[in-house]
C-alpha cells in the first residue's frame, strides 16, 4: 500500500457569491521516500492540495489518507514547511528548533542536542543563538527545514519554499534539501511553479492544470541518483515538462519519458 | 550612553526655554503674586515642601497606589484580554458591555467609590484601574486576533496546544501590540490618579492640589503640579525602557 492515498479528492470553498472548486477528481498515490513536486500555474490548487494532505484544511470530496489512515488534523509525523518560513521571531534559531521537540517528553539536554544536531545539518551552528531577524531568507529557511526534521517527521510538506529566495541561495537549497531527502530517508511534497526546480528535484511530477484544479498528468524523471542541471538529459526531461504545460487539457495520462 | 545625554539635551533646553517664557510672562503680566507666582517662587515652596518631607510622603503614596491601581489593572487587562481575544465568539457579548463602559469617565463613578469605599487609597485605586484597564483590554484583544496566522499553523504543526499554545505562541507573537497598549494606559493612569485623590483622599500629589488652593498657596499649587508632570515623565521613560528591554531579548528590530 502506498504511503499517502489521494482519492478522487475536490476542495470546495463557500464564498459569498456562491461556491468556488479550487480542485476536484484528484487521484494520487505516493510511495514512501519519493521526491514528489506538485507544479501548476498559480491559482491551479496547489497549495489547497498540500493543506489539506497536511491536515490544515481538509477535502470536501473524495479522501486523503496517509499510512491508510484519513487525514484529518495536522500531526508532527508530517511537518509543513512554508514560504515565509513561520520561525517565532522572539526565539532564538536553537529554541525554534527545540518548539517542535517540548511536545515530545524529552529532557531538556536531550531536545538541546536533538536540536544542535539539526541544526547542524543544515549548517548553522555559529548561528544557533541568534535570532531569526538577523539571518538571511535563506538561513531562516534553513532553521526552518531543521525545525520540521528535529521532530523526525516520515513527510515533509514544502510549500514554495524556496520562492521568496534569490537564484543561487535557491540553488543551494535545493542541493541540501535533495541532500536531505536521501540521507534521511524521507517523503517530500514539493510544491513549485518553477519548472527547472522540480525537474531538478523530483522523482515524480504532479501537474496541476487551473479552473478548477485538476491533475494533467504525472511525470516521471528519470534522472535517478546525481543530477547535473546542465546535462543533456537534464534538458530533455526538462524540456518535455516544458511542453506538456503548452499541451491542452487532456485527462489524465502517466507519462514515462 | 552618548546617545542618552544628546536626547537629554534637547530637554534640558526645551525646558529651559519653558521657563524662560514664564518668567516673562510674570514679568510683563500685572497679575497678582498670590494668584500667578514666578518661576523662583514655586521653586522656593518647592524646596519647603521637600525640606519638611511631605512632598516625599506624598509621591511615595501616590506612586503606591498608582502602583497597585496601574498593575492590577495592566494584570487583569491582559490576562482577560488573551482569553476574549481568543475565544473571539465569547468576546462579541463582551464587546456591547466594554464599548458602554469606556466611554465613561472613570472620575465620574467617584461619587459610588467614595460611597462604598470611603476616603483613602481605595478610590484613587479603583480609578486608576478603571482608567488602566479599558485600553489595554482591548489592544491585547486586538493584538491576540492580529496574529499572523502562520504561528498558529506552525503550532498547530507541531501539536501545540492550549494552555502551552497561549504563553509560547500567542503572547509573545501579540507583545509588540500589547506592550503599545500597556503603554497608552500607563499615561491615562496617571492623569487618573490626580484626579482620584483630588477628590477621594487625604494625601497624595493630587490631594496636595486641593490643600494648596484651599490654603491660596499657589506657589505650592503651581511646584505641585511641576512634580505631577515629571513623575508622569519619569513613570513613561522607564516603562519605555523596560518595553524596549524585552522587545529587543525576544529579538524585535528596537
Ligand atoms: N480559504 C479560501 N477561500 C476561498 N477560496 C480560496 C481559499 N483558499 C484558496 N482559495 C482559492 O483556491 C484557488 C487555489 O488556491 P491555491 O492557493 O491553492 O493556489 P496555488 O496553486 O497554491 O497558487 P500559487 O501558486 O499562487 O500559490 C485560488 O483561486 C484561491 O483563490
Ligand atoms: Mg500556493
Amino acid at each position: 500500500m502506498s504511503l499517502i492515498e489521494v482519492k478522487d479528492a475536490g476542495k470546495t470553498f463557500a464564498r459569498d457569491e456562491g461556491t468556488f472548486t479550487a480542485f476536484e477528481h484528484i487521484d494520487l498515490s505516493i510511495e514512501r521516500g519519493e521526491f514528489i513536486c506538485l507544479l501548476g500555474p498559480s491559482g491551479c490548487g496547489k497549495s489547497t492540495l498540500l493543506n489539506a494532505m497536511a491536515g490544515f484544511d481538509l477535502v470536501t470530496s473524495g479522501s486523503i489518507e496517509i499510512d491508510g489512515k484519513e487525514v484529518c488534523e495536522p500531526s508532527d509525523r508530517y511537518v509543513t514547511i512554508f514560504q515565509n518560513y513561520g520561525l517565532l521571531p522572539w526565539r532564538s534559531v536553537q529554541k525554534n528548533v527545540e518548539l517542535g521537540l517540548e511536545q515530545k517528553g524529552l529532557s531538556k539536554a536531550e531536545r538541546a542536542a536533538r536540536a544542535a544536531q539539526y541544526i547542524e545539518l543544515v549548517g548553522l551552528t555559529a548561528h544557533k543563538d541568534v535570532h531569526p531577524r538577523q539571518l538571511s531568507g535563506g538561513m531562516q529557511q534553513r532553521v526552518a527545514i531543521a525545525r520540521a526534521l528535529a521532530v523526525d517527521p516520515e513527510i515533509l510538506f514544502m510549500d514554495e519554499p524556496f520562492g521568496a529566495l534569490d537564484a543561487i541561495t535557491r540553488m543551494k537549497l535545493q542541493d541540501d534539501i535533495l541532500r536531505i531527502s536521501r540521507e534521511q530517508q524521507k517523503t517530500i511534497i514539493f510544491v513549485t511553479h518553477d519548472i527547472e526546480e522540480a525537474v531538478y528535484l523530483a522523482d515524480r511530477i504532479v501537474i496541476l492544470t487551473p479552473n478548477p484544479g485538476r491533475l494533467k498528468c504525472i511525470c516521471e524523471v528519470p534522472l535517478h541518483g546525481y543530477r547535473d542541471r546542465t546535462s543533456g538529459d537534464f534538458l530533455r526531461v526538462r524540456d518535455k515538462i516544458f511542453e506538456l504545460f503548452h499541451m491542452k487539457a487532456e485527462n489524465r495520462i502517466e507519462y514515462f519519458i | 550612553m552618548k546617545k542618552t545625554i544628546l536626547k537629554a539635551r534637547y530637554a534640558v533646553i526645551s525646558f529651559i526655554v519653558l521657563i524662560a517664557l514664564w518668567q516673562l510672562l510674570y514679568t510683563v503680566s500685572d497679575f497678582n503674586e498670590a494668584l500667578f507666582p514666578s518661576p523662583f517662587k514655586a521653586l522656593r515652596a518647592l524646596i519647603e515642601l521637600a525640606a519638611d518631607g511631605t512632598l516625599f510622603r506624598h509621591i511615595g503614596t501616590s506612586l503606591y497606589r498608582f502602583a497597585a491601581g496601574y498593575c492590577s489593572a495592566v494584570v487583569s487587562a491582559v490576562l482577560l484580554g488573551l482569553v476574549l481575544g481568543w475565544f473571539s465568539k465569547a468576546f462579541r457579548f463582551v464587546d456591547p458591555i466594554v464599548q458602554l463602559l469606556r466611554p465613561i469617565s472613570p472620575t465620574a463613578w467617584m461619587p459610588f467609590i467614595v460611597l462604598w469605599f470611603g476616603i483613602g487609597d481605595v478610590p484613587a485605586i479603583v480609578i486608576i484601574f478603571i482608567a488602566g484597564f479599558f485600553p489595554v483590554l482591548l489592544t491585547t484583544v486586538a493584538a491576540v486576533a492580529n496574529i499572523d496566522p502562520i504561528y498558529l499553523k506552525v503550532s498547530r504543526s507541531f501539536g501545540i496546544r492550549q494552555p502551552q499554545l497561549m504563553w509560547k505562541v500567542i503572547f509573545p507573537a501579540a507583545f509588540p501590540q500589547i506592550a503599545s497598549g500597556i503603554h497608552l494606559a500607563l499615561g491615562t493612569s496617571w492623569i487618573f490618579l490626580v484626579a482620584g485623590e483630588m477628590v477621594g483622599a487625604q494625601s497624595g500629589v493630587g490631594y496636595l492640589i486641593i490643600d494648596a488652593r484651599n490654603d491660596l498657596r499657589t506657589d505650592i499649587l503651581l511646584a505641585d503640579i511641576v512634580v505631577i508632570g515629571l513623575i508622569g515623565l519619569i513613570l513613561d521613560t522607564l516603562l519605555k525602557m523596560a518595553e524596549k528591554r524585552i522587545l529587543r531579548a525576544w529579538g524585535g528590530a528596537a
